[in-house]
């Protein structure tokens, strides 16, 4: 197994339009990397430069000791799982995992043992002869992962290889995956934008916004220590609360509302507060006053949206608040309801650069 | 049945009628004799000299023309018509696949330019494509009856079309997979074309098949005419006189050249259809 190293990699297309800027990455072997951020950030652009299905227009990339730059798809030795799944429509299952295999010259008893043995792992085995027009999404999608598992590569890459498949199976396969991922211990890249799913696969998440790496790292220091604005607003679901602020020189303030329990922060600059949903508890003293509008209940949780009072954005619009409460807490619709936070688990970035200031 | 299901049968059949009668008349009257034809003229009912008739015109040396037989025009038509319909899918496949796959920088015009061929039929160029084809000693040989006919605007378009509508992952995928572009283009996209390859050489076989001018100015020697160049002689015949005119192999020739492109597309109507209307990948 190798480890994947990113230096300085770029990639602008021919069109102009920069896709990567500047991106260094080390991935060590057995690792499970995953890329989340909003679409069009590149995520999949990166992916497919490890990959070799895009050139790198600066910068190195190396599998193991080796750069890779300008080696060929098929001898990076890496194998990839397309979001569409890919599979070549004529060809049995059986024929789908082993094309790779024949071209690399492989002889006929040890394909034959790698696909049976791949197949029997993600229990597609009685349907090898089947065309994957006669299979379901989720079995197309383990077709999928057969054909890169029989590779035997130093790297496997996932393009959102589960946003085709609905929710129940979606959390089954990634179960799988992750299982699977940790047995083989391949290095492997994942892109999503499924945060869920980026939180419970990585070992290590790259948040990406706007080709570069806004920050990276395990999940919950990701969670618990967000680095930037962009970060601590994309991880977590559900979302963080953030609330546009003024540091007074004692308290935070905006409107009527005023959040004391803070210091050292710059009193000539827009601020944003973020609070996550499950730090806020209903509690008579507390410092915020939200006007329920919307109560969902999932089952084990609620989660109650509604608006903050005394404050407004720079629009003068309601601001939106969100709290992650027990299913018992059921508040009427447009009732108030008192909501405090330990200003110790709150989040202080400055609006212009993004920084996090606390 | 309803009225109207009626009319529009009554106006199917007749249809079907006026469309097959000649077909028929030029059949029923081929198996007549020729004192028979001279005198009474067409026939609508077949007569008694059915074998006879087609024995002498497949294959008796003389029957039919002075030396050939059908049985040997035939095969000439066969090597035409499936030389042309093999030429062009192999030929309009593989630039196909270069403009579609291969990013070089003519790509775009040099498929216009294709395109724009469509437009011109062979008659425009005929004069030249001779010139060619004499200067390079190739007249009155099968090799030359058909290369210069294989060049096909319509199949590289509709192969363009088709390859387009092949997904990029199952390229990229391949790639991965170690596929070379021969391997690709092999392995991947003719299995894919299938229907498709197998509809324009149905089209192709009876184009082909049905070609006249061409080899009619590219063959001198009998032995290398095809069946539509020897329904051409045969009647030229009959008006130059002298013997009683053979009507009945004239038609009988007729018929035998109708046969195949007819059998073609009746075998394999299916795949036909399949191949046009076909959208799944
Ligand atoms: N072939 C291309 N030519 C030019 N620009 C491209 C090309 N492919 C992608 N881009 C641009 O590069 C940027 C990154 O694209 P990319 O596909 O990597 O996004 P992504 O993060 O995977 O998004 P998504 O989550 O929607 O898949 C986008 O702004 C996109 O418009
Ligand atoms: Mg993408």
């Amino acid at each position: 197994m190798s480890g994947v190293q990113l230096k300085s990699v770029r990639k602008t297309y021919p069109n102009g339009a920069e896709a990567i800027r500047g991106v260094d990455m080390d991935i060590k072997s057995g690792e499970m990397i995953v890329f989340v951020g909003p679409s069009g950030c590149g995520k999949s652009t990166l992916l497919r430069m490890v990959a070799g299905l895009e050139s790198i227009s600066s910068g190195d990339i190396s599998i193991g000791d080796r750069v890779i730059n300008d080696v060929s798809p098929s001898e990076r030795d890496v194998a990839m799982v397309f979001q569409n799944y890919a599979l070549y429509p004529h060809m049995s299952v059986r024929g789908n995992m082993s094309y790779g295999l024949k071209n690399r010259k492989m002889d006929k008893a040890e394909i034959d043992k790698r696909v049976n043995d791949a197949a029997t792992m993600l229990k597609i085995d009685q349907f090898l002869d089947r065309q994957p027009n006669q299979l379901s999404g989720g079995q197309r999608q383990r077709v999928a992962m057969g054909r890169a598992i029989v590779r035997d590569p130093q790297v496997f890459l996932f393009d959102e290889p589960l946003s085709n498949l609905d929710a129940k199976l979606r959390v089954q396969m990634r179960i799988e995956i992750k299982r699977l991922q940790r047995r083989m211990n391949v290095t492997s890249i994942y892109v999503t934008h499924d945060q869920t799913e980026a939180m419970t696969l990585a070992d290590r998440l790259a948040v990406i916004n706007d080709g570069r790496v806004e920050q990276m790292g395990a999940p919950m220091d990701l969670y618990n220590d967000p680095k930037t604005l962009f970060v601590a607003s994309f991880i977590g679901a559900p979302q963080i609360n953030l609330i546009p602020v003024r540091f007074d020189g004692i308290a935070l303030s905006n409107g009527n509302l005023s959040l004391p329990g803070f210091k050292d922060l710059p009193k000539d600059a827009d601020l944003v507060l973020g609070v996550r949903p499950d730090v806020l508890v209903e509690t008579p003293d507390g410092q915020f006053e939200m006007r329920v509008d919307l109560v969902e209940q999932h089952g084990g949780e609620n989660l109650v949206y509604g608006a903050l009072t005394g404050a407004t954005n720079e629009e003068g619009e309601d601001l939106e608040l969100c709290l992650k409460a027990s299913k018992e807490t059921l508040p009427e619709l447009d009732g108030k309801l008192t909501l405090g936070f330990d200003p110790a688990t709150a989040f202080v970035f400055r609006k212009d650069t993004g920084e996090r200031l606390i | 049945m309803t009225r109207s299901t009626l009319i529009t049968h009554l106006i199917l059949i007749s249809g079907a009628i006026f469309m097959t009668l000649p077909v028929w008349v030029a059949f029923a009257t081929s198996t007549h004799a020729p004192e028979t034809i001279l005198r009474e003229g067409l026939q609508i009912i077949p007569g008694g000299h059915f074998f006879e008739t087609y024995n002498e015109v497949l294959f008796v040396e003389g029957g039919v023309m002075k030396k050939v037989t059908a049985t040997a025009m035939l095969k000439n038509s066969l090597i035409l018509g499936i030389g042309f319909a093999v030429g062009k899918v192999i030929i309009s496949m593989l630039a196909a696949y270069a403009i579609v796959y291969f990013r070089f920088r003519l790509a775009v015009p040099l498929f216009w330019i294709i395109f724009m061929t469509l437009l011109l039929p062979l008659e425009v160029r005929i004069i030249p494509s001779y010139k060619v084809v004499a200067d390079l000693g190739l007249l009155d040989t099968h090799t030359g009856l058909i290369i210069p006919l294989i060049a096909s605007a319509t199949g590289t378009f509709f192969f363009r079309q088709f390859f387009r509508s092949v997904p990029d992952e199952l390229l990229e995928a391949a790639r991965l997979d170690g596929a070379t572009s021969w391997g690709f283009f092999i392995d991947i996209l003719v299995p894919l074309s299938k229907t498709m390859i197998a509809a324009i050489l149905i089209i192709m076989f009876v184009v082909g098949w049905n070609q006249y001018l061409w080899p009619l100015i590219m063959t001198t020697k009998e032995e290398n005419y095809t069946l539509v160049i020897g329904i051409k002689q045969i009647y030229q015949v009959l008006n130059e006189g002298g013997e009683l005119p053979q009507f009945q192999k004239a038609f009988a020739l007729t018929i035998l050249a109708t046969l195949p492109p007819v059998l073609v597309v009746l075998i394999f109507q299916n795949w036909f259809v399949k191949g046009l209307v076909e959208s799944e990948k």
